[in-house]
């Protein structure tokens, strides 16, 4: 393993003092319990959109804390969901009043804390509502499995969600907003490297130089099955297929298109794969009209992309486009 | 041999130690056919309750097992932390204010800790999780019994698929494959029973 790294034990809260350095003006940030809360939070009257998961998937959540997207986040260990009681310090130290709205991407650890923190919340007279994201078409939603996995809508819906509560939106509207979101979009990724979790020193799995992963999620978890590496066109193919056959969409849509790169994967590549995309979507009659390109929602330093579409109407393509402030996405702010 | 609150709390420390020792192993397992955490969340997870009995040695057993379920569900996190917390956690409110566990009270803990989990997660026998180990040993009269029948329902898991947990994303490449909470519960039952004979 080649990190740059003092004590395993010590990563997260150490990235945290970083990002605590990098953005005083932005957020407030504390480590035991590890939180990051909007700086100017809370803020009375309005509604506080907490989320939070396991490390490793930087900048998700705290790189979207700040105005216009999430009111607070809370980093768990490296791909280990948070706790209850670190999930309450979130929220007690945003909640304005108007109540809160977890967002929570849908993993057993995940939901088993945070519905915990929830009944503890409710119990303390917070108005608390949850919405879970499961956008990853590579899981088969059936009651043979966890359901599918939060991956990179999880991003999207924290924008929109944000935007509506900065707004003035009320709690219910904000739910609604939330399960709209979720509702449109539909997710698929790739790995051709497997991450390495710091305080277990070796990947995750092993790929041959010809192979890559199919379907995986964003914990280093093996994918659905192994094929030999296609090019570009045909990454993008494998990705796109099963995405606009979920939902389904359609000739016609309009959609934000979300290239993700896993962390690994450089802007070279992933605006080549993002344009092929793109292209993709045009034959089909597919309207892109919005975009976001880059590493969003990584798993450590694992090499490959996601593709996540999310089907727009005006109210969603006015949130996307409200002004937001963090340290990963920022515009009009 | 009585099993007061110090009996109970040296069983704990027994298991903090196995779990510690048996670290490498749930985290290969775990990485098999999940995300590789287990081994290390549960060890850490252990840390903090050695830790925490360090700092006071509850009166009853059920304070003991109380100390744990509350130590594991706030550091812990993942699955593990609410799975087994709320386990020791219904074990303590089984065992009630009792100053020493009889076989019967240990056999009643069993059955609590196993609806907990089952109520909390949602899994039954055959989903390749924890409940696996645990509801066999739910059903036995001695700790040593149960160890002996988590661990047969632990190696049960290999040839399943997953139907709860990060391991049902897998499908039937999750087959061949011991499950790591699974392995988890009879190691710590096991350590469990060898501490109180």
């Amino acid at each position: 393993m080649k990190k740059i790294l003092n004590d395993p034990a010590a990563v997260v809260a150490q990235s945290l003092l970083g990002l605590a350095a990098a953005h005083p003006d932005l957020l407030r940030v504390t480590t035991d319990p590890a939180v990051v809360s909007r700086a100017d939070g809370p803020r009375p009257g309005k509604v506080a959109v907490v989320s939070g998961g396991g490390s490793g998937h930087e900048p998700l959540h705290g790189g979207f804390v700040g105005p216009g997207m999430l009111d607070a986040a809370c980093p768990g260990a490296v791909f280990t969901s948070p706790t209850p009681d670190q999930i309450q310090a979130a929220v007690s130290r945003v909640d304005g009043g108007a109540g809160v709205l977890l967002l929570v991407k849908n993993y057993t650890g995940d939901v088993l804390n945070f519905e915990t923190a929830a009944e503890l919340l409710a119990a303390d007279g917070v108005d608390v509502r949850t919405v879970l994201i499961d956008d990853d078409v590579a899981v088969r939603d059936s009651l043979y499995t966890a359901g599918r996995r939060g991956v990179g809508a999880t991003v999207l819906v924290e924008k929109v969600v944000g935007a509506a509560a900065e707004a003035g939106a009320d709690l219910a509207t904000c739910e609604r907003v939330a399960r709209a979101a979720v509702a449109g979009a539909r997710s698929m990724g790739i790995a051709l490297t497997a991450p390495t979790v710091p305080h277990v020193g070796e990947p995750s799995f092993t790929l041959a130089d010809d192979e890559m992963e199919v379907g995986i999620g964003i914990h280093g978890e093996p994918g659905r099955r192994r094929e030999r590496l296609t090019d570009a066109d045909g990454v993008v193919a494998a990705l796109l297929e099963p995405v606009l056959a979920d939902l389904p969409f359609a000739a016609g849509d309009e959609v934000l298109l979300f290239t993700n790169s896993m962390g690994g994967t450089p802007l070279l590549e992933l605006y080549l794969a993002h344009g092929i995309a793109e292209q993709s979507l045009v034959d089909k009659g597919i309207t892109v009209t919005r975009r976001l390109v880059g590493p969003y929602v990584t798993s450590l330093e694992m090499q490959g992309m996601s593709l996540t579409l999310l089907r727009l109407d005006d109210e969603l393509t006015r949130l996307w486009d409200a002004p937001v402030r963090t340290a990963a996405l920022r515009w009009g702010a | 041999m009585g099993c007061d609150a110090r009996a109970v709390a040296a069983a704990v420390r027994a298991a903090a130690a196995v779990v510690t020792a048996h670290r490498d192993e749930l985290v290969r397992l775990d990485q098999a056919i999940g995300d590789g955490d287990h081994g290390e969340n549960l060890k850490r997870g252990f840390g903090f309750v050695v830790q925490a009995l360090d700092e006071s040695t509850p009166d009853t057993p059920g304070a003991v097992l109380k100390l744990v379920a509350t130590t594991l569900i706030s550091k812990v996190g993942g699955a593990a932390g609410p799975l087994y917390g709320t386990a020791f956690l219904r074990a303590a409110t089984a065992v009630g204010d009792a100053t020493e566990l009889t076989p019967e009270l240990v056999a009643k803990a069993l059955r609590a800790a196993l609806e907990g989990v089952v109520a909390r997660g949602k899994a039954e026998v055959g989903d390749k999780t924890m409940v696996d180990a645990l509801a066999p040993a739910a059903e036995v009269g001695s700790l040593a019994a149960a160890a002996t029948a988590a661990e047969r329902g632990a190696e049960s898991t290999i040839p399943l698929v997953a139907r709860k947990g990060r391991a049902s994303y897998l499908g039937e490449r999750a087959i061949g494959h011991q499950d790591p909470g699974a392995r988890s519960t009879a190691l710590v039952l096991r350590a469990f029973a060898e501490a109180a004979s």
